[in-house]
């Protein structure tokens, strides 16, 4: 065994060459491995959109739902509640809900909603994924509350459109999922206004 | 890697050296373990059985994240799997082909040993190790083949597990404890599933890492079957020796290339392999109430299914097709020859063991059969009781021409040839 | 050596010639899953005649349009009978307790009959109705004897009979021929035809990824056959060291 009669650079080549081909080979491979962790038809089937019927809500009222596997509530905001999200502006963190992710375009204004009534929202803390409490009555959790929610895990507060106040854990707003109001006062989760 | 051949004293690895002999165990294992220069294409076959094993691991892994281990659920997890899992086809069809793939490259494997004497001292370990290894890989075959849940895995696993019964006195008992209830049942599946995914599994990375590393102690046997240690330069490496990296291992790269285009060719074109490597009947839910008209085992069990079908009495069946598999363990001690290769040894041990091959293959294809099949004039159980008596003869030869020195062999020479 | 490890390699893996059947003779179905309008012209004879009895529960509705080349609306509009929500899979129109009722046991559910029986079985089958009236449905089948199955297809083909000869002394029913004045509205290659759109359907929910894994292993063996070369080469040009 000797390495004299060894063409180094040839040898270098083909070593790079097996390696870059084999490389690409076993990053092939690794696509089958990880889509396998995608969704797969029958959860994207489960996950198809949710109807639910608001014509007999009462004010205050919430209806949960599941969609794709989220807990979705709905709710049927009162006057009272809707008229003290103005007044709220200045103790929110982002009370205009300019963070694009958190809600549909047509979600984007200060009851976060199609139809200010209605608050269609995924109850999951933005802080580490617990599920707030719903406290729509105010005075319910401290004399300065105006009704809203408030996550029991680390303590942090929504008001009644999902929007998080200033100095709580909890980064962002809750999420609006996409929905769309359908004619008799039918709530589609899961299909977009626009796509209607 | 010359530079790993010197050890390295500073940087990341030299960190690492002095806190775990990472450069030591490469230098032990792979890039100064000195393998004869003279492997043939009967050497790919370790390195492969090693690969199949890592794309059983990864492969089984993937399929226990969506597979449903309960009577009720498995049969349609398997086809959920094939279904609405993104690639869930191709994990469980490179698992599948993996499983006969493993056994293709172990026969052949065993087979090099027996070629080339590579079991005789000072290597009977490393043969008992394979031994168990092979012998594991056969239970864990068994118990994955229950997990589809299909006719033939029910009904294979009803036929296996009856032969337990077989045994006199406890066989009753035992069968049942191995079913954990009066007849193959969700219970089983439960039970078979932990063994195939987490305890066989184990058991078989351990025993291949012995195998290893008894092997790296003594070193490699090679187509001559002479002992490359005895001939050592001034440095006191072996003249016949090479590095096993990069000789080896760019030579390795090289068969599994070669073995992937196989492979991949199985998986994408034949998975079903003609009812060899998945069985028509097993598309069907096992059914407790009605046996499928035609059961065979997957084809690498059938040599010994053969065996068991070849005697006409329950136990003695039983005890047969241990035997044909226990023998295969004492081989280093049958074989009481001095010569290991086969290109030294006498012409009656070449005869013999060419038989013995095709014994096995013969015996192979008749349990694929069935036993009231007609070949040239004899049923399928006669012909198996022929080979059968070829399968024993081999070990009894062996024994009676090595010990009393019947076998005539050609001398040795010093060094390997090519 | 070399000649004789290659003989015993390329004899294990040559053993997809071997046919685990063994059985009764049958007919070729020539199976092919790329052949879209004859799984459209097979899904939508299944849909019609099929579908009453029998479920194909693994296979999803929303599967069919990327094999079949046709769009999803179409699925829903001319296969699909009933309500549909998105991801159903095809269930039979009729109760399986209401079927066991009537035929004496349910009727089996399709998904995987292609690949159980295989496709030339199921092909064979379809060709081997005939009338019998002692059969308690009036139907029997030369391939599976007293099946409970009625000849769906008869508007197609027409009313077998029975086709008889002698062996070992008695009449056995050795196959079936179409009498004069009892044909059907296809002729017979219309009738082959169908069926073998049928079977071809039926190969397709067995195995809905077919027609993919085929064309994603020639990629693969091509891509396995450069690495091997350049393997290869490399093996070669390190083992000039040794002598």
């Amino acid at each position: 065994m000797s390495e004299d009669g060894a063409n180094k650079s040839r040898r270098r080549f083909l070593t790079g060459a097996v390696s870059v081909v084999g490389g690409v080979g076993v990053a092939y491979t690794a696509v089958p491995f990880l889509s396998y962790w995608n969704p797969s038809a029958r959860t994207r089937a489960a996950g198809a959109p949710v109807e639910v019927d608001t014509s007999t809500m009462q004010p205050g009222q919430k209806i949960n739902l599941t969609w794709r596997g989220q807990p979705v509530w709905v709710i049927r905001r009162s006057e009272a509640a809707l008229e003290t999200l103005p007044e709220l502006n200045d103790r929110l963190r982002d009370p205009d809900s300019t963070v694009a992710s958190q809600q549909p375009p047509y979600a984007r204004n200060i009851y976060r909603s199609i139809d200010p009534e209605f608050l269609v929202l995924v109850p999951i803390c933005t802080h580490l994924g617990c599920i707030p409490s719903y406290m729509p009555q105010p005075g319910s959790l401290d004399t300065n509350w105006p009704g809203g929610l408030f996550c029991p895990c680390h303590g942090s507060r929504f008001d009644m459109a999902g929007r998080v106040y200033s100095g709580v854990p909890a980064p962002t707003n809750l999420v609006v999922p996409p929905y769309r109001v359908a004619d008799n006062g039918l709530i589609v989760v899961g299909e977009d206004e626009e796509a209607a | 890697m010359s530079d790993a051949t010197t050890k390295a004293q500073g940087g990341v690895l030299g960190w690492i050296d002095a806190r775990f002999p990472l450069t030591k165990m490469w230098n032990e294992h792979i890039g100064e373990y000195y393998a004869p220069k003279n492997f043939n294409i009967w050497y790919y076959f370790g390195s492969l059985a090693l690969f199949v094993l890592v794309n059983q691991l990864l492969t089984g892994i993937w399929l226990t994240m969506n597979y449903n281990p309960s009577a009720a659920g498995a049969f349609d997890s398997i086809e959920y799997i094939m279904r609405d899992v993104e690639y869930g086809w191709l994990i469980r069809y490179m698992h599948s082909t993996g499983a006969s793939a493993f056994f293709v490259v172990v026969y052949l494997h065993m087979f090099r040993a027996l070629l080339y004497g590579s079991y005789q001292k000072p290597r009977e370990l490393i043969w008992v190790f394979g031994m168990i290894i092979y012998l594991l890989l056969m239970a864990e075959a068994f118990m994955g083949y229950l997990l589809p849940w299909g006719q033939m895995s029910y009904w294979g696993a009803q036929v296996i597990i009856s032969l337990f019964g077989a045994i006199p006195g406890i066989g009753e008992e035992l069968a049942l404890w191995i079913r954990g209830d009066y007849n193959i049942s969700g219970v089983t599946l439960n039970r078979f599933f932990a063994l195939h995914v987490v305890a066989l599994p184990l058991a078989l990375v351990g025993l291949v890492v012995f195998h290893i590393l008894a092997l790296h102690e003594v070193g490699s046997n090679n187509p001559d079957g002479v002992d490359i240690k005895k001939n050592k330069d001034q440095s006191g490496k072996p003249k016949d020796g090479i590095p096993f990296h990069p000789y080896y291992t760019v030579k390795d790269t090289f068969g599994l290339g070669v073995f992937l285009i196989f492979f991949s060719a199985v998986v994408f074109f034949a998975p079903e392999m003609g009812g060899l490597f998945l069985e028509a009947p097993n598309f069907e839910p096992a059914d407790p109430l009605q046996t499928p008209a035609h059961i065979a085992p997957v084809w690498y069990f059938t040599a010994f299914y053969s065996i068991l079908r070849a005697i006409p009495d329950k136990f003695g069946g039983v005890l047969a097709m241990g035997s044909a598999i226990f023998l295969l363990f004492l081989l280093p001690w049958i074989d009481r020859g001095r010569v290991r290769s086969i290109r030294y040894r006498g012409l009656g041990h070449k005869i013999n063991l060419a038989l013995f091959a095709v014994a096995f293959v013969c015996l192979s294809y008749l349990g694929l059969r069935a036993p009231s099949e007609v070949y040239f004039g004899l049923t399928v159980t006669t012909w198996a009781q022929i080979w059968t008596v070829v399968y024993f003869g081999f070990f009894a030869f062996l024994f009676t021409y090595t010990a009393f020195g019947f076998e005539r062999t050609k001398p040795v020479p010093e060094r390997v040839t090519d | 050596m070399r000649k004789l490890a290659l003989i015993l390699f390329l004899g294990l893996f040559s053993g997809g010639a071997w046919s685990a059947g063994g059985s009764a003779d049958l007919m070729d179905a020539q199976v092919d899953v790329s052949n879209e309008a004859s799984l459209q012209r097979g899904a939508n004879l299944f849909a019609n005649n099929c579908m009453g009895c029998h479920s194909a529960k693994y296979v999803r509705w929303n599967a069919l349009p990327e094999a079949l080349g046709i769009p999803m609306a179409m699925v829903e509009e001319s296969l699909i009978y009933g309500a549909y929500t998105q991801g159903d899979t095809i269930n039979a129109a009729m109760r399986p307790e209401d079927a066991a009722d009537w035929f004496g046991a349910p009727p089996p559910d399709l998904s995987l009959t292609a690949r159980s029986r295989g496709a030339d079985w199921v092909y064979t089958y379809l060709n081997s109705f005939y009338q019998d009236p002692d059969a308690s449905i009036g139907w029997n089948n030369t391939l599976l004897a007293n099946s409970s199955m009625p000849h769906v297809l008869w508007r197609l083909q027409g009313v077998p009979e029975a086709r008889y000869e002698e062996s070992h002394g008695e009449l056995q029913v050795a196959g079936i021929r179409l009498p004069e004045g009892q044909q059907g509205i296809m002729t017979e290659d219309e009738y082959h035809q169908a069926t073998r759109d049928i079977t071809n359907f039926m190969a397709f929910m067995a195995e809905p990824v077919r027609a993919k894994r085929q064309e994603i292993g020639v990629w693969v063996i091509g891509f396995l056959v450069i690495f091997t070369v350049l393997a290869w080469f490399m093996k070669r040009e390190y083992w000039r060291d040794i002598h």
